[in-house]
Order: structure tokens, then C-alpha cells, then sequence
């Protein structure tokens, strides 16, 4: 079984795949820049993180299993009523709030990922629309629950590690979700180089071969289904400690729109992507919304277009199609 | 020798009122190699979906060994040692030869569901799908993402697949479909250098190739068995000359 000279081998090979690249090691020191470049908008900076978590969780069943779905916010309103409700009755520890919340996201996302892994296409996309209105015309009706369209009243968060508040201004709110975006990420990362993550991209790449390499297609989508709704369950929960409050738009279609929108810019499928997406997302909304408030989406509308179509794999597939062309291989 | 490798009996299916397969009734033994021939429209790869679980039969029973797998559902049957290739290329376009292969190598020994671990860490899965590449002298460009591999290669790459599954019974459907004639050799070389324990089905329309690689042979019309026997005696059935061989000349 001779290699070609000067080629690894197939370990050393796919050990190589999961190496970090020194663009992401720049990329996560970059995200500490806004203490130092933009000490007024750490509270903005805390709102991406806590997006791009939630765009994150959107990639791991959309980029990687090929699962669009159109009511992920469902799974980041639970996170946000269960934290901010944790809190309301007296218990505000935030790590502890984070946890629960991703239990109580996983739950549902359990139980509906029976239906879901059943379903492709447009069915689907319809289906997890479907469950998204459902859960949020369920909060607007249990108004003495949820605080209804008042949003959830009395949330009161405990100081991170037992000193350190959160504040005005997002110093601590920033650091807090920041931390927890990069350990959610170290362990998506993970999930992604693993034989699960291959069997999810097998799935994505070609659904039809894979009962036929005798795969548990269903069992995959399952598991990742459930994983990604209790990152989106984190995501709300940060959202709801971080403001001390929960509104029914966490739960609500927009919300669940917004972030396949900021998907498709950054990108699917690259982990990244997300991330970058959610970025450009809310700085163009906050530049926006500054110019124009009514008109916002226009601008939106706009990117999205001119990103499909010059960009088809967002704004990061342009940038590796770059890389390919004019840097080292 | 024990009972057949895989079997049917009176296996039967139709679309409204035409009947593509009607009363089937084989029997592989083990370690045979068969062709299933036929002209187009006979319900060649109806059979085989039918006995890989992607079709359901409206009547009649598969067993793989002594087991009846009817009711199994196609991933199930490939655990239990039944698969297939595809005429049209069923790949993973986005993923390279590599990743493929481990990719099933790694459902066979049920270390898919794991995402904790780094998949490099799993050598001896990696190990054995390099195996089968480099088997299939697909060693060399393994790293290369299929879609960009020559149409040859995935015709090749299509069979590693099945492979990776380690099946007992492997059904072919028309390896080398799309291959310039010249190459198709490679492929059946490749087909035939395959373990003799492994039962092999396959179809295929040049009879060059049928006549020197199956010990037998099936001619399948109209979606029932027309005649089933060893390469010279279909060679020279006057019944098959005239409904295959004779009218037009396929492949």
C-alpha cells in the first residue's frame, strides 16, 4: 500500500482536517477587540455572540445535516423564558440557568426530532415553521406564565462567579457571553471532526446513499436535532440574562428568519459562517436601523440578495474560493 | 455447502397495471457470480431494489441466508450483509474518497453516532477504508473530493462503498455504466478479484463481459424470469437468442 511520495498518511491525513488554521486563532483573539476599539458597544458585541451561538446551533442541523428549518427560534424562547423564569422565582445563578435551559431546550427538541427526522424538503421547512408558531402563540396565551406581549417582568440576575455584576454598559455581559460562545464552539468543533459529524455530512451530501451504506440516517438527525436545540436553548438564556428580561419576539418567526438570513450570508456549513453572518447582521441592522428606522430591512433585503447571488456559499465560501485561487494550497 | 446466500419467493410488484416483477423466484449460492441481463424496461434494477428494501414488494418474500429480511428496512438489510451499487453515480459529492469509505466503514462498526471523538482518532476504521481503496487502486487519488474525480474512479468508488459495509451478497447494478468500453475491463477486473466467499449479482449489458465474468446466468423479460442458467446454455437457448440476444444489441 504505497502512498504517494510526500503525502500523509490517511490518519495523519484526517488528523491534519481538524488542525486549528492560524486565521481562527486570529479570529478569536479579534473578538476580544471591542473592549479595546469599542468600549461603548460592548452591549451590541454581547448581542452578536449571543447570535452567533444561535446561528451556530442553526449550522449544525442546516450546513452540516441539511435540515432547513424555519422555527429555530422555538428552541431559543424556551431557553430565554426558562432562564428568565428561573430567575423571576428566585433562583438566579446564571451557569446554572444556562444548563437548565439546555435541558428544557432539548427536551422539546427531542421529542419533535421524531417528526423532524422524517420529513426533507419543503415538508420540513414547513413543519418546524409550524411548531415555531405554535409554541409562540402558546406563550402569548399563557400570559400569567410568560408576562405575554409585556415580556417576562421581574428577572434579576445573580453576579457571575458571585461578584462580578452585569452592567450598563456590557463589560461583564460581552465576557460572559463571549466565554460561553467559544466553549460551545470548541465542542461543535469537536462534533463536527468526529465520525458523527462525517455520518451528518453524509447525510447532507446524499441522503439517498446513505440507508444503502447501511447508515441510522434517522437516528443522526435525531441526535443532532436535539444537540442544536439545546445550543439554541443557551443562546436564548444568555439573551434573557444578559437584558433581565424575556419577550415573546425570542420566540417569534422573525427571529427564526433572521438567523437563517445571517446564515446564508456568512456562509452554511463552515462552523464560521454563522458567526461571521450574525456579525454582519447586527452591525448592518444597528448602522441601519441608525439611517433609516423604518426601513432597515430594505438594506437587508439587499445584502441578502447581492450575497446569493454573487456569493452562493455566503460571504466566507467567496473568501475560500479566494484563498484557493491566489494563496498557498 | 449450506442453503443459498440470498433468495426470493414468488416476489412480485407492479405500478397501477404494469407488472415489474412477477413471481421471482432465485436462489444465489454462496460465493456465486451471477449476471442478470435483460432488454431495457425488464425490471432489472426493480429486482434489485426490491431485494435491497428500496421498493416494497406487493407479494412474495427475500430471505438473505435463512433469514426472511421482506420486512426490513434497507439500512438493515446492508447491516446484515446485502448491498448494492447504483447505476447513476449515489456518491457523497462533497466529501473526498476517504472520507467516504470511513464514513461507511464507521456505520459497519457502529462508532457513527460518536461526537466526542476525533473521527482521526479511529485508526483501524481509517485503516481498513484505505484498505479497500487502495484495493480498488483508488489509493492514490483518495484524498481528492469526488466530485472532481474522473467519472471511471467513481464508478470504482461506488463499489468501495459497498464494500466498506463488508457484505455477503453484493448486487451490482451495471458497474460500469457510462465507462468507455476500454476501461470497463478495469472495473470487472476489479469485481472479480473480490473475495470468493462474497456472492456477487450483477447487471450488465455488454455480454462480452457477462460471458466472462458470471458462472450464471438470469435473462429477465418483461419482469419475470425468462431463463436461468450457465453462460453456454443461454448462449445457446433459442428462446433468448430471440427475445435478447437476436433483436437489438444493447450496451
Amino acid at each position: 500500500m504505497a502512498l504517494m511520495e510526500g503525502v500523509a498518511s490517511p490518519q495523519a491525513y484526517l488528523q491534519s482536517r481538524s488542525r486549528w488554521r492560524p486565521v481562527e486563532i486570529a479570529f478569536w483573539l479579534a473578538t476580544l477587540l471591542p473592549y479595546l476599539l469599542f468600549p461603548n458597544y460592548l452591549s451590541l458585541a454581547s448581542q452578536i455572540a449571543i447570535t452567533a451561538l444561535f446561528a451556530l446551533s442553526l449550522d449544525l442541523i442546516l450546513g452540516y445535516a441539511g435540515i432547513v428549518s424555519l422555527g429555530h427560534a422555538a428552541f431559543f424562547g424556551i431557553g430565554a423564558y426558562t432562564a428568565g423564569l428561573l430567575s423571576k422565582y428566585g433562583w438566579g445563578e446564571p451557569f446554572s440557568g444556562l444548563v437548565a435551559a439546555a435541558v428544557m431546550a432539548s427536551l422539546v427538541g427531542y421529542a419533535t426530532s421524531f417528526i423532524i427526522a422524517r420529513f426533507r424538503h419543503l415538508a420540513l421547512i414547513m413543519l418546524t415553521m409550524g411548531f415555531g408558531l405554535l409554541l409562540a402563540e402558546l406563550a402569548n396565551s399563557a400570559g400569567w406564565l410568560t408576562g405575554g406581549v409585556d415580556g417576562l417582568q421581574g428577572v434579576s440576575m445573580w453576579p457571575l462567579f458571585g461578584y462580578l455584576h452585569f452592567d450598563l454598559f456590557g463589560r461583564a455581559a460581552y465576557g460572559y457571553s463571549l466565554a460561553v460562545l467559544f466553549i460551545v464552539f470548541l465542542f461543535a468543533r469537536r462534533l463536527i471532526n468526529s465520525p458523527f459529524g462525517l455520518a451528518l455530512r453524509g447525510i447532507r451530501e446524499n441522503a439517498v446513499r446513505m440507508p444503502a451504506i447501511g447508515a441510522a440516517s434517522r437516528t443522526h438527525i435525531r441526535t443532532i436535532y436535539t444537540i442544536a436545540a439545546a445550543i439554541a436553548g443557551v443562546a436564548g438564556a444568555l439573551l434573557a440574562q444578559t437584558t433581565e428580561t424575556a419577550s415573546l419576539e425570542t420566540l417569534g418567526f422573525q427571529r427564526s428568519a433572521d438567523v437563517l438570513v445571517m446564515l446564508v450570508l456568512g456562509g452554511a456549513g463552515r462552523l464560521y459562517g454563522g458567526l461571521i453572518g450574525a456579525a454582519i447582521f447586527m452591525v448592518a441592522r444597528d448602522q441601519f436601523s441608525g439611517i433609516a428606522p423604518q426601513y432597515w430591512y430594505f438594506w437587508i433585503g439587499v445584502l441578502l440578495v447581492v450575497v446569493v447571488v454573487l456569493l452562493p456559499n455566503g460571504v466566507l465560501g467567496g473568501l475560500a474560493k479566494l484563498t484557493a485561487r491566489w494563496g498557498p494550497r | 455447502m449450506s442453503g443459498p446466500a440470498l433468495s426470493t419467493r414468488r416476489l412480485a410488484k407492479s405500478f397501477g397495471s404494469l407488472i415489474v416483477a412477477r413471481d421471482i423466484e432465485l436462489s444465489l449460492p454462496v460465493g456465486a457470480r451471477y449476471a442478470l441481463i435483460g432488454p431495457n424496461g425488464a425490471g432489472k434494477t426493480t429486482l434489485i431494489n426490491l431485494m435491497t428494501g428500496m421498493l416494497s414488494p406487493n407479494a412474495g418474500q427475500i430471505f438473505l441466508g435463512d433469514d426472511d429480511i421482506t420486512g426490513l428496512e434497507p439500512q438493515a438489510r446492508v447491516r446484515r450483509g446485502l448491498a448494492r451499487t447504483f447505476q447513476i453515480n449515489t456518491l457523497f459529492p462533497g466529501l473526498n474518497a476517504l472520507e467516504a469509505v470511513t464514513l461507511a466503514v464507521a456505520e459497519r462498526r457502529g462508532i457513527s453516532g460518536q461526537f466526542w471523538k476525533n473521527v482521526a482518532e479511529h485508526r483501524e476504521a481509517i485503516e481498513e477504508a484505505y484498505e479497500i481503496l487502495a484495493k480498488l487502486r483508488l489509493g492514490d487519488s483518495c484524498y481528492q473530493v469526488t466530485r472532481e474525480l474522473p467519472y471511471g474512479r467513481q464508478r470504482l468508488l461506488e463499489i468501495a462503498l459497498a464494500l466498506a459495509t463488508r457484505p455477503k451478497v453484493l448486487l451490482l447494478d451495471e458497474p460500469a455504466a457510462g465507462v468507455p468500453q476500454e476501461e470497463s475491463g478495469d472495473i470487472f477486473e476489479a469485481v472479480a478479484s473480490l473475495s470468493g466467499d462474497l456472492t456477487l449479482l450483477f447487471i450488465e449489458h455488454d455480454m462480452h463481459v457477462v460471458f466472462r465474468f458470471a458462472t450464471h446466468i438470469i435473462v429477465l423479460v418483461g419482469g419475470g424470469i425468462f431463463k436461468e442458467g450457465t453462460p453456454a446454455e443461454i448462449a445457446n437457448d433459442p428462446g433468448v437468442r430471440e427475445v435478447y440476444l437476436g433483436t437489438r444489441k444493447h450496451g
